[in-house]
Formats: C-alpha cells, sequence, structure tokens
C-alpha cells in the first residue's frame, strides 16, 4: 500500500492455492475505477519487499576470550527468512453485484466494477449468475454499499493466463485518491473458518503508519535467543507472534519493521531499487515531493469478534527506526588455554541460562525442555538452575 | 457517588485529584502499553509546561504561581502528543500553556490548552501527530479510566458536559453504524477507546473552557459530538474529537452571550444544603445565580 495525502496505490497480493478457475476477488473500493488505475505486478517485486523486511535473525560470534585486546563483538554474517506466505484482502468471497460500472480484461483478469442499490438485489443477480453466497455476505455487502462503496471484482480469465504464460497469480494493483485509508477486512471474515492473516506494507513519504482503531504494538525485538532456534527459525516466529497476539488479547496489530529504505543497517535483503518502487506505485520518486520513502510492515492476525471494524491508519511523521530482530551469538569453539578462558565460561553460561529464559518468555515454551535441548545442567546453579537439594525429588515426577 | 462532605469549608481543589488520575495513566501506559514516549521526554514536558507557567505568571503579574493546571495540560500532553523531536515537543508545551495567557476572551481563556497546544502544532508543523489507538480496548482499562474521571468530573462539578457528551457522542456512533448497516459491536468497539474517555473526562469537561450555563454546556457537547462525527465519517480524518473541540471552542463565547451564566472558578465553597427552617441567611436571594461566588478569583488559570 503506497500513501501521499490522499492518494493510494494498493497492491494484493494472495496465496490462493486453488485452481485458478476458482478464484474471484471481491474488494470494496471508495471510487470506480478506470482501466488505467488498474494494472497487474510483478510478485517478485512484493516478495523482495517482503524479504527485505521480514523478522530476522542476526548472528555475531564470540571472539578468542584469550586475545590479548578486547574487540568488540562483530557481526559475521546474517540471514533472513520470510517467516509467512503473504496476507490475503477479501479474496475468497465469490460474489458480484447489479450495475456494472466498467469492465475491462487486464492481464490475465478479468475485471468488473459494480456498484448496487441494495443487497438484497447484490445476492438475488449473484444466484442467478450461478454464485454461491456465503451466509452472512449480504449483510456485509450492504454495509458496504450504504458507504457509498463500490465492489472490484476480479476473477482469472483462463485463456489470457495461458496466453500470458504465468501459472500463479499475479498480483493486482490499483491508484485511487480518496481520503479513506483503510482496508477492509469485513468480507472476508465472512466465510473465514479461523482468524486470517495479513500483512500490510504501507509506504509513505512521511513516516510509520499505524491504525487509529486498534493498538499497533512493536514486536519484542533484540533478545538473545539460544543458538539452536536457527535451525528454525519460521517455527520460532510463529510461537513468539501468536504469543504475542494472545497477550494482546487478539485485539492487536504489529509493527514488524519500520525504516527509511534509503538505507538499511543490516539489510536482510537488499533494498528495493528506484523502479521497483516505481513499480510498486512510490509515484512521487523523481518528482519535486523528493525521494523520502519509509516504510511500515504491519502484521495482523484477525478473527471477526476481536476485529470487527474495518482496520483504519493514519500517517505519522514518525521516522524512528524498528525492526524485529533476534539475536543469535555464537560461543567460542576454540581450544586455547588462558586465564581469560574461566571468566568467559562463566559469562557464557549465564549468558545460555539468559537466552533460554528469554525464548521461553517469547514464546511460552517449555522452559526445562528448552534447556535441556541446549544441554544446560538444571542442578548447576551457574546455569541458572537451581541447585536447592529437594528440587530433584519431585521434579522428575510432574 | 457523594462528594460534598457535610463540614463547612472548601473542600480538596478537585485538580488533585485530575494530576493523580493522569500521573497514574501515564504510568500505566509507559510501563504497560509502551506508549511511545520516554519518561525523560516526559520529564521535559513537564518542565517546560511549569516552566512557561511560571514565567507568564511574572509576566501576567499575577499574584501567585500554581503549578496544577500546567501540570495537568503537560501530564495530557505526556498521554497525547508523539513527536521524533524533542525541540517540538518543547515548543507544544510552550504553546499550550501561552494560550491560556494569550488566547483569551471576556476574562476566560477559549481553547482548552492541551487541545490548543496539539492541533496548533499538528496544523503548523505536520511533525507531531496523537495515535488515538495507543490505548487499545482493554475493557478493565475503560472501567477504570471512567470511574476515575468519573470522581474527578464530579469534584469539579460540571459533569453534564461530560455525560451530554458522551450520550450524543455514543448516539452519533450507534446512528451512524445504523444507518451503513453494521453490526452493534462496531460502535461499541469504537466507544472502548482509551482516547475517548480520556478526552470526554479530562479534556471536554475542562470548567475553564466550557459554556458558563448548564443549557449552553449540554448544546455545547452535542455540538462537538456531532462535528466529530462529521470529521470522522464524512470527512475520514483522524482525531476527529480534538479537531471538532478546537473548532466549536472558538463559539464559546457566542454561546455565553445567548446562554448567560456564572463564570467557573477553581478554588470556591460548594453550596452548602440549607438547613430545613434556617432563618439567618444573609442574602436569601440566591435565585440569580446557581453557583455562589467565587472566593478566590485565579484568572490566570
Amino acid at each position: 500500500m503506497v500513501r501521499d495525502q490522499d492518494r493510494t496505490v494498493l497492491t494484493m497480493s494472495n496465496d490462493y492455492s486453488g485452481t485458478p478457475d476458482q478464484f474471484a476477488m471481491v474488494v470494496p473500493v471508495p471510487t470506480v475505477l478506470e482501466k488505467g488505475q488498474i494494472h497487474v505486478g510483478d510478485k517478485t517485486i512484493v516478495d523482495h519487499l517482503d524479504a527485505y523486511s521480514a523478522p530476522r535473525l542476526v548472528e555475531y560470534f564470540d571472539p578468542d576470550p584469550c586475545a590479548i585486546e578486547a574487540m568488540k563483538d562483530e557481526a559475521k554474517s546474517l540471514r533472513s527468512m520470510a517467516p509467512m506466505a503473504q496476507g490475503t484482502t477479501a479474496g475468497e468471497t465469490r460474489s458480484l453485484g447489479v450495475r456494472i460500472e466498467a469492465s475491462y480484461t487486464v492481464g490475465e483478469y478479468d475485471i468488473l466494477i459494480l456498484s448496487a442499490r441494495e443487497s438484497g438485489g447484490l445476492e438475488t443477480w449473484l444466484v442467478r449468475n450461478g454464485y454461491t453466497v456465503p451466509p452472512g455476505a449480504r449483510r456485509v455487502l450492504g454495509s458496504y454499499l450504504r458507504q457509498g462503496m463500490k465492489f472490484f471484482v476480479a476473477k482469472v480469465n483462463l485463456r489470457q493466463q495461458k496466453r500470458l504464460g504465468f501459472s500463479y497469480l499475479r498480483p493486482l494493483q490499483m491508484a485511487y485518491e480518496s481520503p479513506k485509508f483503510m482496508l477492509p477486512i469485513r468480507l472476508g471474515m465472512v466465510n473465514a473458518d479461523g482468524p486470517q492473516e495479513l500483512f500490510v506494507f504501507a509506504i509513505t513519504r512521511t513516516g510509520r503508519v499505524e491504525t487509529t482503531n486498534y493498538r499497533t504494538v512493536k514486536l519484542p525485538e533484540g533478545m538473545d535467543i539460544p543458538e539452536y532456534v536457527k535451525g528454525d527459525f519460521p517455527r520460532f516466529y510463529r510461537a513468539m507472534f501468536a504469543r504475542q497476539v494472545e497477550e494482546q488479547n487478539r485485539e492487536a496489530v504489529f509493527l514488524e519493521y519500520a525504516w527509511n529504505m534509503s538505507w538499511c543497517d543490516p539489510c536482510a535483503s537488499d533494498p528495493l531499487s528506484a523502479d521497483e518502487l516505481r513499480k510498486l506505485g512510490v509515484f512521487w520518486l523523481g518528482g519535486p515531493q523528493g525521494q523520502s520513502t519509509f516504510i511500515s510492515r504491519l502484521h495482523v492476525r484477525y478473527d471477526a469478534r476481536h476485529f470487527p471494524e474495518d482496520l483504519v491508519f493514519q500517517e505519522t511523521s514518525d521516522q524512528t527506526n524498528f525492526q524485529a530482530r533476534y539475536v543469535l551469538r555464537h560461543a567460542w569453539t576454540g581450544s586455547r588455554e588462558c586465564p581469560g578462558l574461566a571468566e568467559y565460561r562463566k559469562s557464557l553460561r549465564e549468558r545460555r541460562a539468559r537466552e533460554a529464559e528469554n525464548l521461553a518468555d517469547l514464546t511460552g515454551w517449555d522452559l526445562r525442555s528448552i534447556r535441556r535441548r541446549m544441554q544446560i545442567d538444571d542442578r548447576d546453579p551457574d546455569d541458572g538452575g537451581d541447585d536447592s537439594w529437594w528440587k530433584g525429588i519431585w521434579g522428575s515426577i510432574r | 457517588m457523594r462528594a460534598a462532605s457535610p463540614s463547612p469549608g472548601p473542600p480538596l481543589d478537585p485538580r488533585y485529584y485530575q494530576i493523580a488520575v493522569l500521573a497514574g495513566l501515564l504510568m500505566y501506559g509507559l510501563a504497560k502499553l509502551h506508549f511511545d514516549i520516554t519518561p525523560w521526554r516526559a520529564a521535559l514536558i513537564l518542565t517546560t509546561a511549569l516552566g512557561t507557567q511560571w514565567a507568564a505568571t511574572r509576566l501576567s503579574n499575577l499574584p501567585a504561581f500554581d503549578p496544577k493546571s500546567a501540570l495537568i495540560s503537560g501530564l495530557s500532553l505526556c498521554l497525547l502528543l508523539r513527536t521524533n523531536d524533542p525541540r517540538l515537543a518543547v515548543l507544544t508545551a510552550v504553546v499550550t500553556i501561552a494560550s491560556k495567557f494569550v488566547v483569551r476572551w471576556n476574562g476566560k481563556h477559549v481553547f482548552n490548552p492541551t487541545n490548543f497546544g496539539l492541533v496548533f502544532m499538528m496544523l503548523a508543523t505536520g511533525r507531531v501527530w496523537v495515535s488515538p489507538g495507543q490505548w487499545g480496548t482493554f475493557a478493565f482499562f475503560a472501567f477504570l479510566m471512567a470511574c476515575l474521571g468519573g470522581l474527578v468530573v464530579n469534584r469539579a462539578a460540571r459533569s453534564d458536559v461530560t455525560y451530554a457528551f458522551l450520550l450524543s457522542f455514543a448516539a452519533v456512533q450507534f446512528g451512524r453504524s445504523f444507518w451503513v448497516l453494521q453490526p452493534w459491536t462496531v460502535p461499541v468497539h469504537r466507544l472502548e477507546s482509551g482516547s475517548l474517555l480520556l478526552f470526554t473526562f479530562f479534556m471536554i469537561s475542562d470548567p475553564k473552557t466550557t459554556p458558563n450555563s448548564r443549557a449552553g454546556r449540554i448544546l455545547f457537547a452535542a455540538l462537538v459530538a456531532a462535528l466529530a462525527g462529521f470529521i470522522q465519517f464524512g470527512l475520514y480524518r483522524t482525531n476527529g474529537i480534538l479537531w471538532s473541540l478546537a473548532i466549536l471552542s472558538m463559539g464559546v463565547p457566542l454561546i455565553d452571550r445567548l446562554l448567560p451564566g456564572p463564570k467557573y472558578e477553581w478554588n470556591r465553597v460548594r453550596p452548602e444544603p440549607s438547613p430545613q427552617g434556617a432563618v439567618h441567611e444573609p442574602n436569601p436571594d440566591r435565585s440569580r445565580d446557581a453557583l455562589p461566588r467565587p472566593l478566590l478569583g485565579t484568572p490566570g488559570l
């Protein structure tokens, strides 16, 4: 989502996995869109944006404790993984409207812009045209109609898709001018059987984007976590995110990344080029308004009970950089003996105990199994363990 | 809740309650909700607000420096004002306090100081913002705010404006949702906002800037709610309540002219109920004034 003043360029990327002929997307939009306002985007740019802003692991290697001069920890390598697939908007709801304001074929998509006077007529029309309307959709459709919204309906044109040679659904883009800075999520919840995931990548000229009708919470970040997480970062991330969602009573939107895109340190992947940004819709690049682009990556897990209304956003002038990063420190494994080694080993034990606690705090995983996996001795007080004589009596019975 | 005690003597200034509640909210926001403000920034805002109050008191030749009002404004700014630049935080605090001394009409300041400081700086710089979503909707929190806020308002004896606003705003929200066929959970969610409660119990309730008569205050509250609704649903802008209050505060002198009433003063004795059969009342003619005359005028507040 690219936004400056009242101008919005929305890029929608779906993780739809069914057959293309079953795919239809219905999105409430604030205005009737002309053909030139709709475009089929490049999925690789969206993937690049995702990789660039994804929560990440940062690895550090402990220096040789025997080195004469104390060295500062140095980042040796860096790795990132995209935690999850792209979210969806109101994609799965298959419905059409009564009055066709416009009809275009753009790329492999057949697009209709619909409006209707009332939802009852919409529903009748849909049923006559062979569409199934999930129960409850009528009310939501009616609500958007009353708010003066139009409906953007996209279906895959199989012949065009074959001709163009794409085997996946490319993202759809639309550009419009409206003071409404929101994402309609209610339609997508009608036929959902559980919480849905949505990632919002908002690019503005001035600063961070936040929701005004839900709390925007920064994910906890910067903690040291055990080395073994490296092998399974996505699982760690999912558990951590799930726990944060619960801790915020499932009512919050999470900030995963906020950054001025002209630089990053460390970068999970290369920043987006000016050309990529322009293709995403950053329309002010190269113009008198300057080169400034600030990205906010928001992640929301929503359901109808905890998110009764659409997401409404505001653009702030907050330029503070933020990234959800987790630190992984590799212990020094050299074999040289020296007086500094004992001190190092002691601090290492304390650090590993702390890492285990951090991981348990972040994910809700059982501390004992974490410590077991890290091969920390539970009875060693230096390891953060409890050496009380009675600890072993019942501890194992539980 | 009964606030007035039957014993004679002036009751505690309601602003002490306000300061305690706002300070508590700030602690809660810093510790639990991780507001985008550091303790240092909060200290900077409070110091600037108090410093400006002191300087303005000296410049205006007021009899005494009273930190209470400045502290309330400063704490409100800590809860609401967000900016990257500490200089803008300082400037907002100065503008907020100075507005009480500069923007005056008929012996009253026109704007609620915090409201003016925020709106002025948002308009003038574009580099400060207010995060209405920062509170979330924790039911417990809303409840606590309402109780504490209610206490404050009762002590300040102008609870009518708060209740009138709350009712009008709820009517706007429910009416809008009814019109656009939204389920009732939508207006309820909007009313569960911590920002709304803060505004209702601590900002619009400011007795120094609301109309003097009860009818005027109720009218004022209804207008603020209606304009806030228009800004939210007609113009689709954030912080409708803040903009609405700032705009309509300029109409308070007009409301006071159309619906006159006695001016509010903080340090006054509450009206004591006359005991049955009392005969030696020095001035039995109280029909003209619903409220007693002030004991101590504090024109700088």
